[in-house]
């Protein structure tokens, strides 16, 4: 078997609350519980979830943003070092869900994009400049856009920049967070497909998230399904909404409007997400399942196999 | 820059401080040039002479020393003086600010901790103390207006620091291998610099009094040397018998604070970008309407709401946004209609001229009718309309906070909603809404009536949004993208709801989306929005299963639909056309493969044919 790309092992955070000088024991909001999955070279994972599941969570930690709590990273089965950026901007780089306001508004685009080729590779002027153009040209942008500020721009634009951002330090991944959900949908289709095309050029390896069902679909190979703070199933794309083993991933597939289907309410109970503070003992999804059982409410439910491709975490899962 | 100088210079009376401020700073730059005499030199036997004596144009004080000269040696120390300290407050003050907002945790709360403790002194005792402890002398002085001063930079800028360090260019520069150093220099600082300029300009005519206070104290400037304070100072106890030594520098300090405090408010205005947009000036209650020719008030209705031609522009300087061109639109009594299209083609801009909501300036609603039951809604005084809004016709927002207030309880903004419009004793007036809150299914709604809007979830909030809606029974609700924040198991049950209400109570719902999923669910009919007109209109399922319009068919094909597996996208190249400059004929012929070049010749009329009509000379599917 190869060495997969990415390999993530036990990964958690946790963050404080209530921290005051006065108040001395601060309580822990488990953001994301510990999580192992694995990317092979060349794929594309799906991380999908709703708002507060904690997908920005896990991508910071993945390009070194923020610490895990507990956990490692292993890129092409070597430690992430995030404390040297020359190294770790070479194996994993991020774009931004907003891409707007990832770019200073101060600075020239290319202002913006030589800061990283001048302070992690030393690059001199015309190296430099021999890069950007290399870059945009990869991403379909016109060499003149480089002198102007941000706000000249249309999201997608900004969002090709960003992405041309990334591409500078040559990376084998790129963790994409929501990359086209700021986008108009006739530009979101611009920027996913430039995003496939780029994959094949450059055999890029993907962790694609989203929280629109039929794009994370339409790009990846296998998906993650996040649910507050826990993967609760994983399995092949063209599979996992289809045929879902986890009642969560069920009610998700038949949430997403799709034209002809009937308007019927999957869950009548309410939407909540249980309180972070005072979490649920068992299976945090257990207030809104329809099959929950005693066993679920007291013991929670790990990962296990439940078809060829897929694996869901829950007592009482559906073979698929 | 240009248009920085000519917002400042608009500003009349920011123009005379600065012209004023020149002037003065030029003044004192060449004073030592200037042939006047020795400030400093006493000629007791000639004191107090009146202005306009024989060599000494301003008189002379106590000890027989020049006016003129003490006076411009004075303001030149005064002015400097309140320029280091200014500058020292904005450095230290910036400094503390950055570093607090930039790094948060304990650092943040250690320095604000230590700028509170400043803070609590009253003010001009914390620089008498700093004085007292160095001893008198300018440069003390100095140094004690610097200081107490430093908190309110402090605070200032370490208010923008956080929310730019949150922002995800911050990130971007981590990732790039920025160190903490180079980001708060190169990435913060030019961006708070703005409001360090006006935090300068607006405290240093302060700090030049302040300094002018100590000295007049005897805590400044010692004898013999001038400054605008201590000449106060020295004439004080001659003020009956020669009002002109203490009238000469007061004027002077008037001037300076006066024209340096003028620029500042100029500054701060020019500098603040809602002025910009035209922000700041008051909209008023209704769009401004400039109908060429105003349509009959009443005619037969089609359907409960009729939208005739509406057309609204925006005017900002010599720019006009056509954000909504000649729009028909028909909805029927309980019907749904979805109005589909991208960013900016309209939508909303469709949605709030209906009653006239749209921000005037620089909206203006420059043609059409918007028709409930046959009554033209903006021919109609601005009272009935008024009474109109929210009973008749209710909104929903894709924001449901923008509608609630953040300080009320729930059930008192619902009532409120119902008691504007109509005598219900409260007892009433609360049981419906607690009847309502159960209709959009709000679990134990009993206790909701007195949550607070940020006490509940997303989804939760846009029920109450929806129960707002309702709380007057309107005939028709407007909603513009109810469901867009909203994550997809909410969305499925809010759209559930909607669809609901609808059929039981005989609600018309006007639904705005950009999602053909959700049209597709939910609406009977269809209209597709372009560039602010429509492109093409007809029932949901014959409109999404054959498309006349180009752009219909390819916004479709772009979609992806759950369940199509992986795959390349049919995008579309280019960007829709911007609104004030929209192309002669076809608004989407530069992106259209059926393109010809009659289509960028005249403009194209909607060709009606049955329940469908598309605005196409050479469409996908011949509407027969
Ligand atoms: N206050 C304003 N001043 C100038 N132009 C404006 C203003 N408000 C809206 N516009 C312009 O009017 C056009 C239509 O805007 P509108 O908000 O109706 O679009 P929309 O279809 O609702 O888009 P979205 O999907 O983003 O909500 C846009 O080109 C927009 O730039
Ligand atoms: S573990 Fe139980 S409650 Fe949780 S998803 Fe599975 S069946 Fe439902
Ligand atoms: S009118 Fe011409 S350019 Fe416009 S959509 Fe039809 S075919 Fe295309
Ligand atoms: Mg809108």
């Amino acid at each position: 078997m190869t060495t997969p790309a990415l390999q993530v092992d036990g990964l958690s955070k946790s963050f404080p609350v209530g921290r005051g000088l006065l108040r001395g024991a601060t309580t822990m909001v488990h953001a994301l519980q510990p999580l192992s999955l694995e990317v092979r070279p060349g794929e594309t994972l799906g991380i999908v979830g709703e708002s507060g599941c904690g997908k920005t969570t896990l991508a910071r930690m993945l390009v070194g943003l923020s610490q895990p709590s507990t956990g490692t990273i292993l890129i092409d089965g070597k430690p992430l070092d995030t404390s040297d950026r020359r190294v770790s901007s070479q194996q994993i780089q991020y774009v931004f869900q907003d891409p707007i306001s990832s770019l200073n508004p101060r600075k020239t685009i290319r202002q913006t994009m030589e800061t990283p080729l001048r302070i992690l590779f030393g690059m001199d002027a015309a190296a430099r400049t021999a890069r950007i153009h290399e870059v945009f040209e990869a991403v379909n942008l016109r060499p003149e856009f480089l002198d102007r500020y941000p706000h000249e721009f249309s999201g997608g634009q900004a969002q090709r920049i960003g992405i041309a951002r990334a591409l500078l330090a040559r990376p084998k991944i790129i963790v994409l967070d929501e990359p086209v959900s700021a986008l108009d949908v006739s530009v979101q289709a611009q920027v996913l497909n430039l995003l496939a095309d780029l994959k094949t050029q450059y055999g890029l390896t993907y962790l694609f998230i989203s929280h629109d069902l039929a794009v994370i679909e339409a790009v990846s190979d296998r998906i993650a399904v996040l649910y507050f703070g826990t993967l609760v199933e994983i399995g092949a794309a063209d599979r996992i909404f289809a045929r879902p083993s986890h009642p969560y991933t069920r009610l998700l597939a038949r949430s997403a409007p799709v034209v002809g289907r009937p308007l019927a309410p999957q869950d009548t109970a309410g939407a909540e997400l249980p309180d972070p503070l005072n979490p649920p003992p068992g299976c945090a999804f257990a207030q809104r399942c329809p099959k929950v059982s005693q066993l679920c409410r007291t013991k929670v439910p790990q990962l296990q196999e439940t078809g060829e491709t897929q694996r869901a975490a829950c007592h009482h899962p559906d073979q698929t | 820059m240009r248009l920085f100088l000519t917002l400042l210079f608009r500003n009349r009376l920011a123009a005379l401080g600065a012209v004023l401020l020149l002037a003065l700073v030029l003044l004192c730059l060449v004073v030592p040039l200037l042939p006047l005499a020795d400030p400093n030199v006493t000629d007791t036997p000639n004191k107090f002479l009146r202005p306009f004596s024989e060599g000494h144009l301003l008189g002379t004080d106590h000890l027989g020393r020049d006016l003129l000269s003490r006076l411009l040696w004075g303001t030149r120390l005064s002015l400097a003086v309140g320029v280091a300290a200014a500058a020292a407050a904005a450095f230290f003050g910036t400094l503390i600010g950055i570093c607090a907002g930039y790094f948060g945790g304990w650092i943040d709360n250690g320095l604000m901790r230590l700028i509170d403790m400043i803070m609590a002194f009253p003010y001009i005792l914390l620089a008498l103390a700093i004085v007292a402890a160095l001893g008198p002398g300018m440069l003390n002085a100095l140094i004690a207006v610097a200081a107490v001063n430093v908190p309110f930079f402090a605070r200032n800028i370490r208010g923008i620091s956080v929310g730019l360090t949150a922002r995800e260019f911050i990130d971007a520069a981590r990732l790039s291998g920025q160190g903490h150093a180079r980001i708060i220099v190169t990435e913060l600082l030019p961006n708070v610099l703005p409001v360090i300029i006006v935090a300068i300009s607006t405290t240093i005519g302060w700090m030049v009094l302040e300094t002018a206070g100590l000295s007049f104290l005897g805590l400044g400037s010692q004898p013999p040397q001038a400054d605008l304070g201590s000449m106060l100072g020295e004439a004080r106890a001659a003020l009956i018998a020669a009002p002109h030594t203490l009238i000469v520098p007061g004027a002077m300090i008037f001037v300076i604070v006066m024209s340096i405090n003028l620029l500042g408010d100029g500054l701060r205005d020019a500098l603040d970008p809602r002025l910009r947009s035209g922000a700041l000036a008051r909209p008023s209650p209704v769009t401004r309407i400039a109908r060429p020719a105003p349509p009959p008030a009443e005619t037969p209705a089609r359907g409960v709401l009729d939208l005739d031609g509406l057309t609204t522009r925006f005017e900002v300087g010599a720019q006009v946004y056509k954000a909504v061109s000649d729009v028909s639109l028909t909805l029927g009594k309980g019907e749904c209609l979805g109005l589909i299209g991208e960013s900016g083609s309209g939508k909303s801009v469709t949605a709030l001229s209906v009653t006239g909501l749209v921000a005037s300036p620089p909206g203006v609603i420059a043609g059409g009718a918007a028709r409930l039951d046959g009554v033209d809604l903006l021919s109609l005084p601005y009272r009935d309309l008024r009474g109109l809004r929210g009973r008749r016709i209710a909104y929903i927002f894709q924001d449901p906070l923008s509608t609630l207030h953040p300080l009320y309880r729930i059930g008192d903004q619902m009532v409120e909603a119902i008691r504007v419009h109509r005598k219900m004793p409260l007892a009433e007036a609360r049981a419906r809404c607690l009847d309502l809150l159960r209709t959009v299914q709000i679990p134990n709604a009993e206790s909701r009536l007195s949550a607070y809007p940020h006490e509940l979830s997303g989804g939760m909030r846009q029920r109450v949004g929806i129960a707002m809606a309702l709380v007057n029974d309107p005939e028709v609700i407007i909603a513009d993208e109810p469901t867009t924040a909203l994550d997809v198991t909410v969305q499925a049950q809010v759209l559930a709801l909607l669809d609901r209400l609808r059929r039981e109570r005989g609600l018309s719902i006007l639904f705005i989306t950009h999602d053909f999923g959700v049209v597709g669910q939910l609406c009977d009919r269809v209209a597709v929005m372009y560039a602010g007109q429509i492109v093409e209109e007809g029932p949901t399922a014959s409109i999404l299963a054959a498309p006349a319009h180009p752009y219909t068919r390819r916004l479709i094909a772009c979609v992806p639909e759950l369940g199509g597996g992986r795959r390349q996208l049919a995008a579309i190249p280019g960007l829709p056309p911007a609104v004030n400059r929209l192309p002669a004929g076809c608004a989407f012929a530069p992106r259209c493969d059926r393109a010809r070049p009659d289509c960028q010749r005249d403009p194209i009329a909607l060709r009606v044919s049955g329940p469908r009509a598309a605005r196409c000379l050479y469409p996908e599917e011949a509407l027969s």
